[in-house]
């Protein structure tokens, strides 16, 4: 059986890595007690696969994990038994059951929401003429940067990968394109908005947050943009 | 949320951020208010502090005390460090990331005494005077543990005291004294002269040593009354009944020991003449069967840990080994638990299990000669003979191994040319073995790996009183080794490898030094010298500039002859054997006679007064 996991990630554990994460969790489903499946070999390992992996010092209310198990109580109380084994800023919130043919998180993620705050003593000095200079950043017809590789640079326009751009109680609120199509990280978006104004980009500034995860289930003309939760169901 | 005591500035600069903010699974959280504060201190970095597993004994043994809040506390890396000093931010403990200078207790585990720059940096970076003689009634107090203090001489004036012995008998006593002491309104003074009386506790600014001409010590007697003038080694006895903990903590980051680790066993009946550990804690203390299961179930449950692997001195003495193996693998190798077997002696049991648990193909047999001859083995009561190691690898080359790692050392007392020389005769014997199985019997080539580390001396061992090599005869001697090597057959199967040399040197000065030596230690931290047992950040031009600006002579510490009545800085310490014993084993080293193990024939080494472990077995 095919569960998907959304987890929220707060406060120090922001510091923890992908792929110590990935670590925590196996830990934590042998501790609660989790039937999960293991793969075949000589050493056998959890059937365990994340959606898209968070940047370290970012923090998230829409985290994604597919596990595969044998039997599964109730989503509540598989919920519970998870929380109960959880360290504080980790939260589990859902465990839905995926149907069958259910292609994994990570295959589909599209898009992801996050909000962005300010740092406290890192705030604009005035935020009708930040809010107005933003948008105005945002409102170009197209948003060109210099993408750097490792043998060259290049020029893209990531407005098109800006699905969503407002500002709401003192946030930047961005829906982007996530995943292994076409990924862009906040941090571009808001390096871009610096460049735009001739400031340095200082990543101390910002308190990233990543809200949710999508898939899309539409087609290149017309995004449906759908929670990864959304594609599975509650146990009863 | 608990408030963290770097920035995130700081923390997102700084590799593994995961080493300073605590947090993990099984960490113990209390309100610090009205409780006795101790900080628990590896001196190194977190990786390698949080696989330590006396450590997480303790912390859960303090911890279990509801009037003491025990926290964690590791050396910052090298990236941290600058940036402390810079922003004059205290030292802090991992739980509650409160400042150090501010708990009641510094409790420093000292593990290898190439640790012990990283000593003087926690206290520095902790805001706490470096000299115990300098601390005030606001400062906490500082006392050190582990097989270090066993001769806590070069490091004594940075110390309050020293516990000699495991850590599970009398902290309590001593944290009961504390109290006491401080509703009384008492000073640190009091509290110091009260601890002295508490057995197993040395508090060195209570003793006072003359040195004659020749620089040896001529007196070593205490300078108050409370202070008694041998300290005796305290240890656990009915192990069964020992406090363990259940909840070991749970690193994010992956750290040395990433896995369940099940003591079976203290101590060791073995009696090899080199090795400190296997004097220091004998008798030889088994836990029952029956302890074990139920800990290995625990331990899995409560940590998630995937891995559980046995710790002891040497596992196939371990009386229920197999019960314990055979147990281990039929009830969690089938839940994904993998089961890490410590080096065992290599026999059809072993060889059996092995091929259980792990992968054939990716793993290696494990030697420890320890000398290239019979005869050097001899000297130095290696019960390993040619003819045991030729019989497992044969074995194990049937049933198709074909790596072997060989560990040897080199500088051991009366060695020779031959002796040298049998260390790359051995390798080639082992070779020769895996080529005298029919070609189409055998797993392509065979591998043997040879390493030796330089012997140093260390208290509490017959070899106490031995000479130890200058670096140059060190290198030389491994420059014998690597060009017998090159004279052999199956040259191509076989490689060597050899550690450095420096750090033997300093290693051979703290092990055996005394107070005149904590001068160096400090200055070498003064100009820079820090994590000293890593290669990367090991800068011997620095130790040697301070042993010359302190006037300090290597030479004294490790190339000199010593005599069996000199008075050894370590001498008011009973670590349970006698120093007839030992001068005894010493006689019995140069005329290379074996002493039998314990369970062959007690060989009177003086532990059997402690009245427990194998020396009374029926």
């Amino acid at each position: 059986m095919n569960i998907r996991i959304k987890f929220a990630k707060h406060g120090s554990m922001k510091f923890i890595g992908h792929l110590d994460l990935m670590r925590y969790f196996q830990k934590c489903m042998r501790r609660a007690g989790i039937p999960i499946k293991y793969s075949e070999g000589f050493s056998p390992h959890q059937i365990m696969s994340f959606a898209a992996p968070l940047g370290v010092g970012l923090t998230s209310n829409g985290e994604y994990m597919d596990i595969e198990v044998s039997d599964s109580e109730a989503s509540s109380v598989m919920v519970q038994k998870l929380n109960d084994a959880m360290v504080e800023g980790m939260t589990v919130l859902s465990w839905r059951r995926l149907p069958d043919n259910a292609k994994n998180a990570m295959s589909i993620v599209a898009a992801a929401d996050y909000t962005v705050a300010f740092r406290e003593g890192h705030e604009p000095a005035d935020w009708d003429v930040f809010t107005k200079d933003f948008m105005a950043f945002y409102n170009q017809a197209d948003i060109t940067i210099l993408k750097k590789t490792k043998k060259s640079e290049k020029e893209i326009d990531i407005k098109p990968m800006i699905y969503d751009l407002h500002i709401e109680d003192q946030k930047i609120c961005m829906q982007v394109s996530t995943g292994s199509a076409n990924n862009l990280k906040p941090e571009l978006v808001l390096e871009a908005y610096c460049g735009s104004q001739n400031t340095a980009y200082e990543a101390i500034d910002y308190l990233i947050q990543r809200e949710e995860v999508y898939a899309d289930l539409g087609d290149e003309a017309n995004r449906k943009l759908v929670t990864l939760e959304d594609l599975g169901e509650e146990i009863e | 949320m608990r408030k963290l005591a770097l920035s995130d500035e700081i923390l997102l600069k700084v590799d593994k951020p995961a080493r300073y903010i605590g947090n993990e699974i099984n960490m113990v959280r209390k309100d610090p208010a009205g409780k006795t504060r101790f900080a628990m201190v590896f001196p190194d970095v977190y990786e390698i502090g949080m696989s330590h597993i006396g450590m997480q004994i303790l912390y859960d043994m303090f911890n279990r005390r509801e009037d003491v809040y025990c926290e964690r506390v590791f050396s910052p890396w090298t990236d941290l460090d600058p940036i402390m000093r810079e922003q004059q931010i205290p030292l802090f403990a991992l739980e509650s990331q409160d400042p150090i200078k501010d708990f009641d207790f510094i409790g420093i585990t000292i593990q290898y005494e190439m640790c012990y720059t990283n000593i003087l940096q926690i206290l520095d970076l902790g805001q706490i005077p470096l000299h115990a003689c300098d601390r005030t009634e606001e400062d906490p107090i500082v006392i050190g543990g582990g097989p270090c203090a066993y001769n806590p001489e070069p490091i004594a004036e940075f110390f309050d005291m020293f516990y000699i012995g495991e850590g599970e008998t009398v902290y309590y006593d001593l944290l009961d004294r504390y109290k006491e002491n401080k509703a009384a309104g008492g000073s640190r003074t009091d509290f110091l002269r009260m601890a002295a009386q508490i057995p197993g506790i040395y508090v060195p600014m209570f003793y006072d040593v003359t040195y004659k001409e020749d620089g040896t010590i001529d007196t070593f007697v205490p300078n108050c009354k409370e202070a008694p003038e041998k300290i005796t080694k305290q240890l656990v006895l009915d192990m069964d009944t020992a406090t363990y903990m259940e909840n070991p903590v749970v690193p994010y980051i992956k750290v040395t020991q990433d896995r369940v680790v099940l003591e079976i066993q203290r101590g060791c009946i073995r009696g090899c003449r080199f090795c400190q550990a296997g004097n220091i804690y004998r008798p030889l203390r088994e836990h029952s069967l029956e302890y074990l299961k139920d800990y290995a179930y625990k331990m899995l449950k409560s940590t998630g840990h995937e891995e559980i692997s046995l710790s002891s001195l040497s596992s196939s003495d371990y009386r229920h080994l197999e019960g314990l193996v055979n147990f281990l693998i039929d009830e969690f190798k089938s839940q994904g638990v993998n089961i890490s077997l410590p080096s065992l002696r290599i026999d059809a049991f072993s060889l059996d299990v092995m091929s259980k648990v792990q992968d054939i193909k990716k793993s290696s047999l494990t030697f420890a000669p320890e000398a290239g001859s019979q005869r050097l083995r001899d000297v130095i009561n290696k019960g390993l003979t040619e003819e045991s190691i030729l019989g497992g690898a044969a074995q194990a080359f049937k049933g198709g191994w074909n790596r072997v790692k060989l560990y040897f050392m080199l500088g051991l007392p009366t060695e020779t040319v031959s002796d040298m020389e049998g260390i790359a005769e051995l390798s080639e014997l082992v070779a020769e073995e895996y080529y005298s199985i029919p070609k189409e019997e055998r797993n392509g080539k065979v591998q043997v790996v040879a390493s030796s580390s330089f012997f140093v001396p260390k208290p509490f061992t017959p070899f106490q009183w031995a000479k130890m090599c200058t670096k140059d005869e060190f290198i030389e001697r491994a420059y014998i080794v690597r060009n017998k090597f090159r004279e052999m057959h199956n040259t191509k199967s076989l490689k060597y490898n050899w550690h450095e040399a420096d750090l033997t040197i300093l290693e051979g000065v703290f092990a055996r030094g005394d107070r005149r030596v904590a001068p160096v230690i400090e200055e070498a931290y003064r100009q820079g010298a820090l994590y000293d047992s890593w290669s990367e950040s090991f800068h011997n031009d620095i130790w040697m500039k301070a042993f010359d600006t302190c006037g300090v002579d290597i030479g004294f510490y490790t190339f000199r002859d010593r005599d069996i009545d000199e008075v050894f800085p370590w001498d008011f310490i009973d670590s349970g054997v006698t120093k007839d014993f030992l001068v005894r084993e010493w006689k019995n080293a140069i005329g290379e006679k074996v002493t039998p193990n314990c369970r062959q024939q007690c060989s009177g080494c003086g532990a059997r007064k402690y009245e427990g472990g194998v020396c009374f077995e029926h």
